[in-house]
């Protein structure tokens, strides 16, 4: 049977992950089936058509899909659930939102955020924090599946021709009404998919004082990220948050400034391939980890770090 | 208004896990224990909600073996009225979880159901989404603010691009974030009035529900180390190092 692959759009696009979901997915089995779920999504369904992975979209539009209720969408998958042996999508809000809603109705038990795809029924996730990996086998029959996105190469997303049918819309369930979104819009990298991510911690002290970072990071071409402390005292919004309950990075640089290195923030950055901790505390847990560390005090790093990067003529933006 | 705070015992978030040689597990032997932080936020908020006159009872449930009794104890020190704990052995998955949580629901009737939204030691973050599609009640996961209304709650959730605001009709489930609140700390005689109050305790064999786990853990491992890094002198030498040894920028 094949794989049941639940995209993440904005009625617009794809959400990047859905490429890397898809990665994994077709790790599973070579029969990739692609489910968008939205309102005035034809755009985005057609991007999704278009992956070499993806063998055939089907396409479900009602009002009620438009802004991703979890209650709206589970009902509608599960009527597809009897044709597929997985059920697959990222771990992720979105996916995290969604994916026990659907197994719960499925009676089966979610593996949740998997890192590794062994077999078509046994998987390697982290767990404490990414302080253990475990590897674990369901024997479920259906198998409900969430992805660690970075740790998937998201696939080729051109040359594709799926073919794309209309699934049927399921009733909307009145007693969830949403009210708004705010998102943070940016015209930096997406935290979660940039080459070079530059994080703050509680050391900054302020959220004015951010903007150190924010400057470093636009030289850089980087995205902004944060430690929970930093996010908790007020200096910068939660979509920043990089940790074991916020987003996992793995860039290919991660600067840690003023950031001490608790457990829950290394669980969502340990992995990124050079990482750089600039901490006043030589005895920080951020240096244990850190490719290159600078005991400096950060106020004096950072303006000495801008000088040493506008020396450089060859950085990528 | 009634709300039920589901509560788990897990290793301390401050404790450097480590990973029996074996391959078993990890080591929970003479390891400090705790209620899962999240956990704290979503009894804090229905003790908050109580206060603000808007809840009149809040029951605090565990499911687990005897010692996870401390997290109901914990919950009463910092203002539950009631615990109950469905006692099990071995391994639970949040599929198990929800079902002993909905058996509790429907004889409790609580109008809220409150919980964390992720156990820092599986990582899951099922267990509520779960148990609002097996009660076919509305979910406000990964909250980080709920106004109560009369029938209804308005519930900021923390999403990947921001915040998202919902409103839902209670019976509700809401997964709480550690933005939340601020947990208070149970103060001595509080904590003294505590053991006072009731633990009805539940053999989950009463409740008639298979919850054999369907997930096997087949083998836990230490994640692969990073090899030691380098302390530089100064920026320059950073910088330096970045451009022609790692090449990064």
């Amino acid at each position: 049977m094949a794989v049941l692959l639940i995209a993440e759009h904005n009625n617009k696009e794809l959400r990047p992950f859905t490429l890397n979901a898809a990665t994994a997915a077709s790790q599973i089995d070579t029969e990739v089936h692609a489910v968008i779920i939205g309102q005035n999504s034809e755009n985005a369904a057609k991007k999704l058509s278009e992956l070499p992975v993806v063998k055939k979209v089907i396409s479900i539009e009602a009002p009620h899909y438009e802004n991703f209720t979890a209650e709206n969408f589970a009902p509608a998958i599960v009527k597809l659930a009897e044709n597929y042996s997985h059920i697959v999508c990222s771990a992720n809000t979105f996916g995290k939102n969604l994916m026990p809603r659907i197994a719960a109705h499925l009676d089966t038990s979610q593996v949740s955020d998997i890192i590794k795809v062994i077999s078509p029924d046994t998987f390697l996730r982290p767990i404490y924090a990414g302080n253990a990996f475990a590897t674990v086998k369901t024997n479920d029959t259906k198998k409900c599946v969430t992805i660690r996105p970075t740790s998937f190469e998201p696939c080729e997303s051109s040359g594709g021709t799926a073919t794309i049918e209309k699934g049927e819309a399921g009733e909307e369930f009145s007693n969830t009404k949403f009210i708004k979104r705010e998102e943070i819009k940016s015209d930096r990298p997406e935290l979660g998919t940039a080459r070079i991510v530059v994080s703050g911690g509680r050391g900054m002290q302020s959220g004015d004082n951010f903007k150190l970072i924010t400057e470093v990071a636009d030289k850089l071409g980087a995205a902004i990220g944060a430690s929970r402390a930093a996010v908790d005292a007020g200096y910068i919004s939660n979509d920043h948050q990089v940790g074991q309950t916020g987003k996992v990075v793995v860039p290919d640089l991660y600067i840690a400034i003023g950031i001490s290195g608790a457990i829950q923030h290394l669980a969502g950055m340990k992995e990124s391939k050079v990482i750089v901790a600039i901490n006043k505390d030589g005895e920080a847990p951020i240096f244990s980890v850190a490719d290159y560390g600078l005991e400096a005090d950060l106020f004096e790093a950072l303006p000495q770090f801008m000088e040493e990067l506008n020396k450089l003529n060859t950085i990528q933006k | 208004m009634k709300i039920l705070v589901a509560v788990k015992r897990v290793i301390d978030y401050n404790v450097q896990i480590r990973v029996k040689e074996d391959g078993s597990g990890v080591v929970t032997d003479n390891v400090k224990m705790s209620t899962n932080p999240p956990d704290d936020n979503a009894i804090e908020e229905a003790v908050k909600i109580k206060e603000a006159g808007k809840a009149t009872e809040i029951v605090a449930i565990t499911v687990g073996e005897e010692k996870a009794q401390e997290t109901v104890r914990k919950a009463l020190a910092v203002g539950a009225d009631k615990g109950i704990h469905v006692k099990t052995e071995g391994v639970l998955e949040p599929l198990a979880v929800s079902k002993i949580i909905q058996k509790i629901v429907e004889k409790e009737k609580p109008d809220l159901v409150f919980m964390g939204k992720q156990a820092i030691d599986d990582d899951c973050n099922q267990t509520g989404q779960m148990l609002s599609a097996l009660l076919n009640w509305p979910q406000a996961t990964f909250a980080s603010n709920i106004e109560v209304k009369d029938n209804s709650l308005e519930v900021t959730r923390e999403i990947d691009e921001g915040l998202e605001t919902v409103e839902i009709n209670i019976p509700a489930i809401v997964t709480c974030d550690l933005r939340l609140n601020e947990p208070r700390y149970a103060s001595l005689p509080n904590i003294m009035k505590a053991k006072k109050k009731p633990i009805e305790e539940i053999n989950v064999s009463d409740l008639g529900i298979d919850i054999t786990p369907r997930v096997q853990q087949l083998k836990v491992e230490e994640p692969p180390k990073r090899k030691a890094g380098i302390k530089v002198a100064n920026v320059a030498e950073l910088v330096q190092k970045l451009k022609n040894e790692a090449k990064v920028i």
